[in-house]
């Protein structure tokens, strides 16, 4: 194999961040190279360096041995380089072949070449086993096509290299399947294959080296047969994580949360949740797997209040709620981890006490009358402060300048500090680092221990599956089934979270 | 009303529809590819006022019908570059910057139109659009005398809507300008320079919205008068939304519209009672009814009014 791609101590520095410090990469030919490390560790920013999006600040790139400065998209396609980008670069509203030659001189006279580039596609397609239609429209398509379809835009454009950014955080474990087929054609006929991940077992099932990164440094690169796990863990995060997180056996109590035949319409007025029903007791997790946008904000909206149930009826113990207002739904004790901590979790051009006292900053003791009680809302925020470790120099800082893990550390603060009886928790971890997502993986368990009810919704299988006492799967706003954790088959949770039924519900 | 006279009646209808649709279609035709590249320029209304004065200008410092309207183009070029460097390169708020040049248009041209042509002096005598009869195809009967005896900015406005729909379907430079309005970023990551081609769609559209302008200046009445605009920059903005974002559409839209203003000229020729104004107000309440009715119905590019900016 030859040396294809090297990248020499590059550095990037964003104003206040070193993105990447001197890092050294190198790709072979029709090899498989993942780039491994946590967010933030400035895997995506050099491959974007590599792609011309960024400019390095120092260090330099040989593509087979000639030194080129990449500084556009468009240079670094005619040097063969493609890149799949975690959010896709695709047009919805245009043709998948309307994509694929998007800003190619792909013209007859003065008019597009729409048929033969069709039939390009079409040989493509046959070529690599990337099933795809020349004609849909992007926007019909589902996310495992359209990951296809980005793929056959950079092999349009004569892509030898690939990068992968992200590629799996979409699919199901089938479509997984499929695209590890894909790159293993690629890499047959000798392509070269670059995939960043975060997600150990894929890093190990499908590359033949890895190069990790941490806090902007490569850390490490060696042959991924000789690497352990939890060695690569390890260079990931710099100390043991633990992998496992404990869940002691409870014997779960009343039921909590009860939903009945729930129906409800997303924003476009069309049907999101489909007749779900489901139970939730104290000491239990019940996780919600399934792709994303397959109904699971809907449903979090409807339990919280912020969406109304057009059939059906939701309890929170006896109580019917249905329908109810957010304020008295959280006044029942339920506390609610929006999934976009940033637009609905926290005010960010607030304070941090002023974001603690968000539920109840109406009662006493934070309001007297009419006039809040700030000394009272100051004391309060100091010890949540403490108390769930937020990392800031004190209480007035602005919401915004936290850093992601201390926002979502300030949202346990404020939730769970009430003591809830129902936790609803969606995407608790997204975007946080490992050792983020390990307190906040705690704190639930915590609740669980002390007696709560938590409706925990993930697209992370892996959390899903070390959280959850039982495990229900939604696709198109229909529960699929629920299976207790420990006859859990992945394989089957696969094929319900790809719309098939499972027959006997656990 | 004998058939004759139902016949003549809807003939003189149809003409003064194609001559009322046809300002409102050329600066609709340059929003269209305006809005697809993701810009929304409510400063149309401005910069056809601004065609409409520089139109009389040309044509009366140089004499020609064809100067004035290189004139009333080369300024509202002018104008657009004005809005792009504003709104694709520093970022600015659409809607303020396009308000900004419709008061700057209102000044501009009250101004200017008083500092050349005085406030009591009679209109000086212009050279204007002349009536253009097609040979042949004019002596059709009916039909004839409604589509091929109109000025020239008539012909050409309505040949421009196939040019646009080709150009923007078949084209590579109209796949790339809707991709532009669609996701942006998605064209930079395939090469593409977003703002290049912004830049060049609202400077391409403004300069229709001059000669939009300078057709009512020029060939609807022979002077300019302030405000003569009158809000058919507006009711463009509005036909390009019903017409849904493409020329066919605008077309349909704009004739519809048109025929609002048409209907108007009649029923005041008609003279029924009713007092003028509440005629005058007919192509308004159309445009609002219409909007009001297609609300929703209509999608505009997903980028819509939202400045490029990288990371």
């Amino acid at each position: 194999m030859s040396t294809v791609l090297e990248m020499k101590n590059i550095t990037k520095k964003f104003p206040g961040v070193l993105a990447n410090d001197n890092v050294c990469f190198s790709a072979d030919s029709g090899e498989v190279h993942a780039l491994l490390g946590e967010n933030g560790a400035g895997k995506t920013t050099l491959m974007n360096i590599l792609y011309g999006l960024y400019q390095p600040t120092s260090g330099e790139i040989y593509l087979k041995g000639r030194k080129v400065e990449i500084t556009s998209p468009k240079v670094a396609i005619e040097n063969g380089i493609g890149m799949v980008h975690q959010h896709f670069m695709l047009i919805p509203a245009l043709s998948v072949v309307e994509n694929v030659i998007l800003g190619m001189r792909q013209r007859r006279g003065a008019f597009l070449a729409i048929d033969e580039a069709a039939a390009k596609v079409k040989d493509l397609s046959a070529r690599y086993g990337l099933a795809v239609d020349p004609h849909r429209k992007v926007g019909d398509l589902s996310v495992g096509e359209r990951q296809r379809v980005e793929i056959v835009k950079a092999l349009y454009r004569g892509a030898d290299l690939l990068i992968l950014d992200e590629p799996t955080a979409v699919l199901t474990p089938q479509e997984t399947d499929e695209l590890f087929g894909v790159i293993r054609h690629l890499t047959a006929q000798g392509h070269t294959v670059i995939f960043i991940s975060h997600k150990l077992n894929e890093v190990k099932a499908i590359s033949d080296r890895v190069t990790v990164l941490r806090q902007g440094r490569a850390v490490t690169t060696v042959k991924t047969s000789r690497v352990s796990k939890e060695e690569l863990a390890r260079f990931m995060v710099g100390k043991e994580v633990l992998f496992d997180i404990e869940r002691e056996p409870l014997e779960p109590g009343a039921p909590v949360l009860r939903l009945d035949q729930i129906e409800a319409d997303n924003d476009l007025g069309l049907r999101a949740l489909k007749n779900v029903s489901l139970e939730i007791r104290q000491r239990e997790v019940l996780g919600i797997a399934g792709v994303d946008g397959n109904g699971q904000r809907e449903l979090v909206e409807v339990i919280c209040g912020l969406r109304k149930a057009s059939r059906g009826t939701v309890w929170l113990g006896d109580i019917d709620v249905t329908n109810a207002s957010p304020r008295r739904i959280t006044e029942l004790g339920t506390a609610h981890i929006p999934e976009d901590r940033q637009a609905r979790g926290l005010v960010l051009t607030m304070t941090l006490k002023e974001n603690l006292v968000l539920h109840d900053y109406y009662r006493p003791p934070f309001s007297r009358g009419h006039f809040l009680n700030w000394k009272e809302i100051r004391d309060h925020s100091r010890r949540l402060i403490r108390e769930f470790d937020v990392r800031t120099p004190h209480e007035d800082l602005l919401a915004k300048n936290l850093s992601g893990g201390n926002q979502q550390k300030l949202i346990l603060a404020r939730e769970l500090s009430s003591q809830p009886q129902l936790l609803v928790a969606m995407h608790p971890t997204r975007g946080l680092d490992v050792g983020a997502i390990e307190y906040v993986h705690r704190k639930i368990m915590e609740q669980r221990a002390r007696g709560a009810a938590v409706l925990l919704v993930s697209t992370d299988l892996d959390e899903i599956l070390s959280l959850s006492d039982r495990i229900a799967v939604i696709y198109e706003g229909e529960i699929m089934g629920i299976l207790a954790n420990h006859q859990v088959d992945i394989g089957e949770i696969g094929l319900m979270m790809a719309g098939v039924k499972k027959t006997a519900v656990a | 009303m004998g058939n004759e006279g139902l016949l003549n009646f809807i003939v003189s209808f149809l003409a003064t529809d194609l001559r009322c649709a046809t300002p409102i279609l050329i600066a609709a035709l340059g929003l269209v590819f305006i809005e697809r590249s993701g810009v929304v320029n409510i400063g149309v209304e401005g910069t056809m006022l601004i065609g409409s004065l520089l139109g009389v200008v040309g044509s009366y410092m140089f004499g020609s019908v064809w100067w004035g309207v290189l004139t009333a183009v080369a300024a509202t070029a002018l104008i657009g570059a004005l809005f792009a460097y504003f709104t694709v390169t520093l970022g600015a708020d659409q809607v303020v910057t396009g308000t900004a040049i419709n008061i700057l248009g209102m000044g501009v041209t009250t101004t200017l139109n008083r500092l050349i042509f005085g406030l009591d002096k009679s209109i000086p005598p212009i050279d204007t659009f002349k009536v253009i009869s097609i040979p042949v195809l004019s002596k059709i009967p009916v039909l004839g005398s409604v589509l091929f005896q109109q000025m020239l900015p008539v012909y050409v406005a309505f040949l421009l809507v196939p040019v646009a729909h080709v150009v923007l379907f078949r084209t590579p430079f109209g796949l790339t300008v809707r991709s532009v309005g669609e996701h942006p970023k998605a064209a930079d990551t395939v090469g593409i320079n977003v703002w290049k081609i912004r830049y060049a769609t609202v400077i391409g559209g403004s300069c229709l919205a001059g000669l939009a302008g300078c057709y009512l200046s020029l060939g609807v009445l022979s002077f300019f008068i302030e405000n003569m605009v009158a809000g058919r920059g507006f009711i463009a903005l509005a036909a390009v939304i019903f017409g849904k974002y493409t020329p066919l559409g605008a077309l349909l839209a704009a004739l519809l519209f048109g025929a609002g203003e048409a209907l108007q000229y009649r029923f005041q020729a008609l003279g029924s009672g009713i007092p003028y104004q509440f005629m005058l107000m007919i192509p308004y309440v159309l445009t609002v009814a219409v909007l009001a009715g297609f609300v929703g119905k209509s999608t505009p590019p997903a980028s819509s009014g939202v400045p490029y900016t990288k990371e």
